[in-house]
């Protein structure tokens, strides 16, 4: 069975898991959009990147969605870095303009600590993860939404934007859909970003390259806490 | 044809093909490929055929269609060896019309007298030159694969088994698969379709794999505009890519090979088409071929549109009959591709280059060029030069040798701004990098790539912020649409600067567009993704200043970004004739003939017909 | 205007033919890109009727052959023109002054770029690079190369096709 070190953390896992079920395993959180347990991976919102390296030129690494990359043998990942901290929320600062009404999008904002949208903002009812396609196709086998188009210009629809003859009426496409859940009914802002829930977490990369407030308790937090008492 | 049953069979043809070949008689080689169709090349072929014939020369002249003899700038052009002493070396006769035809077989081939008006004038310098291989543009290349398609008709196999070919072939089969993989490891060949990947290393993973169903696939997709070295090899000599693509297959061990080629190249798929048949017929493509008990055969696949085509996995997914959609790597096609299957996809350059580091041994090839970068590479020289047209050079020649040598230089004299390599996934060197000696690290380290070949000359007329744009929508456009890093991020990087060009660009635009680049560059997951960044990276590494005009100025200095220009008309020039009057389709210029015409700013839309049709050059751009 | 809205469709007794050409290939599923080229060239779009037609022959979801029709450029829903004029927008052809050459045809033929006029008698495309860089800027009209344009060639050349009569197609599929 492979062997990957993830965070430090050196384990066995069996051949065909991807790297975001090994590290959910070893209680590492990943944030994600267009995944989901019973579908198959797809890789399109980008959320999910990780850090990842080779024991053998550690420091050649790239950075690869988690969701659709194998576990491997010598295969050392870093959920946490900087460069994936900084991807991550330029991800989000984009989703951000283009779904400001999407729950989800401002839940996972207000994680990341995304305060700031300098995109201009759009208001699309859609991020193209494909989850409602998959769904269609692999859930209930009724294929009768798919891409159309490419690029830019890249769109769900049935065949002709007309009535399909397949559709099951199901709703499935309805229920897995992470931007038809609209935001909270609490404070609407008028500017993109609410962050009305965010949590005020000490900033410690500034002085580790990897965030690790993951790891509850933090050496970090506790530090501070101990400091704040002491005062 | 004959078939060939066994290497001593192809060597009998070979000698015989020679044989038939008559060149103790003089030979007129026309130049017929895409390019020289658009300019009449072939009413000039069929000019000699009917001079020939009416002068009774049928058997004592050879005429040969071939195509594309790399310089587009000359087209249509003839190449002609007389053979018989006065002129030992081959005479090149340039911008030909049918009417020159008579001339050249009564004056050249039967008098052996230079017709002056036919022979190529150096831009540069007004001297003129008689033989091909004095012209500047031909004496710096090292014509190692392409020289070839002056001495093929690509319709006609014989003329490929004249200059020995398959001979490279037939030397495989006799070795071992492990040992002509070794042969080309040690030529240190590397993929020519942009990444450079090391060849002889590609095939041996791929033969590693177990199982007996493998594929071969060539990549004549070449979606990088500006681009156009894979289709003159396709249209000129096709025998050199299939013989390539079967030796590669023996090494591998596959039985089934694909020619992916784009369906904008009508007249390499015929060419193509024909040499397969040709190829089939002599028994080199399908059972047992020449004796060896190899079974192999090839089939043409066409693109349809999409330059995300050109990436395998993306490729592999078309031919499977599904949308040019890449998927993630590992694993990669080398171990799970077509089918998933093994499949080894290389270039349609490096299939035209492995016969002759075959037939002429590893080390030959390897005495050429750089450490990391062996061999000769083809690149085609277009935009703001003199000789625009296919230039195949050792690498480690430089910038300055291929454009200014090779080149002629820009025209009208102009100011060099740029030179531009490796597509859309590439980037912009200025003339500080003019001494770059070009190899596949070094154009990387420079903020640029190999890429499959193209090379875009800019001058001082080129606005790099326009440039930036045209590969941001062109990508934005190509993109397949999954990622949304790439998807959406082209999309708002085009944004971004195609309002910096309309003279929208505000405090801080720079540095986000260098936020928005790396964020696209680490979060997606193939490469049109991963470079789509480099456009606007490098010309902001080498041009911010342009940026900042643009911004802070609201001025294009290059003259190009339609808000920010203004048509002038010079009260000192203007004649009054009145020409620009009725060309503008805006009715923006008014005036009296012999008066100074006035332009209404208001009405005008920048379309530039008035500065085109003006005989006194007295409308300028600010 | 555009003409996006028309929907034309081919008749019963060319379904026929459209079947023909799938078994052809074999009914096999890697085919499916050279069968819907071969549909493109026969009736220069890709007719409804004719697209669902090819997923029943090859035992595949309309939207899976609608999407792979929509993916690529070679590719058109809507009846393209009698005279496709094809304006390369490669980057040498770029850097030549393309894009002005592509206004003044949009401007003259009061269509944008991947639209036909209301009579159907042009269509006008962009493509990203045709191969001919040093010939650019280049324009191919029915599959003739015009090298070296500039803008005030292309009303004449307009001119020229506009009188052109189209020779009658030579049918590659018509087995009766």
């Amino acid at each position: 069975m492979p062997k990957v070190r993830i965070n430090g953390i050196d384990f066995e896992f069996e051949r065909g898991t991807n790297l975001l079920e090994a590290a959910k395993f070893l209680g590492i959180e990943i944030p994600t959009l267009c995944y989901n347990e019973g579908l198959s991976a797809y890789g399109a919102c980008r959320l999910c990147v990780v850090e990842i390296a080779y024991t053998n030129s550690p420091n050649n690494t790239k950075v690869v969605s988690s969701c659709t990359y194998p576990v491997e043998d010598n295969l050392v990942v870093r959920t946490h870095s900087r460069r994936v901290i900084q991807t991550r929320r330029m991800l989000l600062e984009m989703y951000l303009a283009t779904c400001p009404q999407s729950k989800i999008i401002q839940d996972l904002a207000s994680k990341w600590e995304v305060k700031q949208c300098r995109f201009k903002v759009k208001y699309e009812d859609c991020i193209m993860c494909g989850l409602c396609v998959r769904m269609c196709k692999e859930q209930m086998d009724a294929r009768a939404i798919n891409y159309v188009q490419r690029g830019y210009k890249r769109k769900i629809t049935t065949p002709f934007d007309k009535k399909s003859e397949v559709c099951k009426l199901c709703g499935g496409c309805m229920y897995v859909c992470p931007v038809c859940q609209a935001r909270c009914q609490g404070p609407q802002e008028k500017e993109p970003i609410c962050n009305a829930c965010i949590s005020e977490n000490p900033p410690c990369l500034d002085a580790w390259d990897d965030m690790k407030c993951y790891m509850d308790p933090c050496a970090w937090c506790e530090q501070e806490k101990r400091e704040k008492v002491k005062k | 044809m004959t078939k060939l049953n066994s290497a001593i069979d192809l060597e009998k043809i070979v000698k015989k093909a020679k044989e038939n070949q008559h060149l103790e008689r003089p030979l007129i080689v026309v130049s017929s490929g895409t390019c020289g169709r658009a300019r009449g090349s072939e009413k000039v072929f069929k000019a000699f055929e009917k001079t020939i014939k009416a002068n009774e020369l049928k058997d004592k002249v050879n005429l040969r269609d071939s195509c594309c003899h790399g310089f587009c700038e000359a087209e249509p052009n003839v190449i002609i060896f007389t053979n018989n002493g006065k002129h030992q070396k081959p005479i090149f006769y340039q911008k030909l019309k049918p009417e020159d035809v008579d001339e050249i077989i009564e004056k050249t081939i039967l008098k052996n007298e230079i017709i002056d008006r036919l022979r190529y004038t150096d831009p540069q310098t007004n001297q003129k030159y008689t033989y091909f291989d004095e012209i500047p543009f031909y004496n710096k290349q090292y014509r190692l694969v392409s020289g070839n398609n002056v001495f093929v008709d690509p319709t006609n196999i014989n003329d490929y088994f004249a200059i020995g070919g398959y001979c490279g072939l037939a030397k495989a089969l006799t070795m071992k698969q492990e040992d002509v993989i070794a042969e080309v490891k040690k030529s240190g060949l590397r993929g020519r379709g942009g990444a450079g990947f090391p060849t002889g290393l590609k095939w041996e993973i791929c033969r590693k794999q177990k199982g007996d169903e493998k594929y071969i696939i060539c990549n004549a997709d070449e979606g990088d505009p500006g681009a156009y070295m894979d289709r003159s090899l396709l249209e000129g000599n096709p025998h050199c890519v299939i013989e390539g693509i079967i030796i590669g297959a023996y090494a591998i061990g596959a039985k089934q090979g694909i020619i992916y080629v784009r369906t904008e190249y009508p007249l390499a798929i015929e060419n193509l088409k024909i040499a397969l048949d040709q190829a089939r017929k002599c028994g080199l493509l399908g059972e047992n071929i020449l004796g060896s008990g190899f079974n192999f055969d090839i089939m043409i696949a066409r693109g349809a549109g999409a330059f995300i085509c050109g990436e395998e996995t993306a490729l592999i997914a078309s031919i499977e009959g599904r949308i040019g959609e890449p998927r993630q790597r590992p694993p990669f096609p080398g171990e799970k591709g077509l089918w998933g299957k093994p499949t080894n996809i290389n270039n349609v350059e490096t299939w035209g280059t492995l016969p002759i580091v075959i037939n002429h041994g590893a080390e030959k090839f390897a005495a050429i060029g750089t450490t990391g970068s062996k061999g000769t590479k083809i690149f085609s020289l277009v935009g703001k030069v003199r000789n625009t047209g296919l230039v195949e050079v050792p690498m480690g020649i430089t910038l300055k040798e291929v454009i200014y040598d090779i080149g002629g230089g820009i025209p009208e004299d102009k100011a060099f701004k740029a030179v531009q390599t490796g597509g859309p996934s590439g980037g912009c060197m200025p003339k500080e990098l003019l001494d770059l000696k070009i190899d596949y690290e070094g154009l990387t380290a420079a903020g640029s790539m190999m890429g499959s070949g193209g090379m875009i000359v800019m001058d001082e007329n080129t606005c790099m912020v326009d440039v930036a744009k045209y590969f941001l929508n062109f990508l934005r456009d190509e993109s397949c649409g999954k990622c949304f890093s790439c998807r959406e991020g082209t999309q708002r990087m085009y944004e971004i600067v195609s309002e910096i060009t309309e003279g929208k660009g505000k405090e801080g635009d720079i540095a986000f567009l260098k936020e928005v680049a790396q964020m696209v560059k680490d979060a997606s997951m193939c490469g049109l993704g991963q470079t789509a960044a480099n456009p606007v990276l490098s010309t902001l590494r080498y041009f911010e200043d342009e940026y900042i005009a643009h911004i802070k100025d609201k001025k294009c200095p290059a003259g190009v970004c339609k808000a920010l220009i203004k048509y002038l008309i010079l009260p000192d020039k203007c004649t009054g004739c009145m020409k620009c009057i009725k060309a503008c389709p805006q009715n923006a210029i008014t005036g009296e003939r012999k008066k100074v015409h006035k332009l209404n700013q208001e009405l005008c839309i920048k379309c530039g017909i008035c500065k085109e049709t003006c005989p006194f050059d007295a409308i300028i751009v600010e | 205007m555009s003409t996006q809205e028309v929907t034309i469709d081919i008749d019963k007794k060319e379904i026929d033919k459209v079947i023909n050409i799938i078994e052809n290939y074999g009914k096999k599923r890697t085919a499916l890109i050279s069968i819907l080229q071969d549909i493109q060239e026969r009736y220069l779009y890709l007719p409804e009727a004719a697209m669902s037609e090819v997923a029943k022959g090859l035992n595949i979801p309309l939207s899976e052959v609608y999407s792979v029709a929509t993916f690529f450029r070679a590719f058109s829903l809507v009846p393209r023109g009698k005279h496709t004029c094809t304006v390369c927008m490669g980057t040498a052809c770029h850097v030549r002054g393309a894009p002005r050459i592509l206004d003044e045809f949009e401007r003259r033929l009061n269509i944008k770029a991947g639209e036909t006029t209301k009579d159907r008698h042009f269509s006008l495309e962009s493509v990203n690079c045709l191969g001919c860089c040093a010939i650019g800027p280049v324009v191919v009209v029915d599959k003739e190369y015009h090298g070296e344009m500039n803008t005030n060639q292309v009303e004449k050349l307009i001119k020229q096709y506009q009188t052109k009569k189209l020779e009658p197609k030579k049918d590659q599929n018509d087995k009766t």
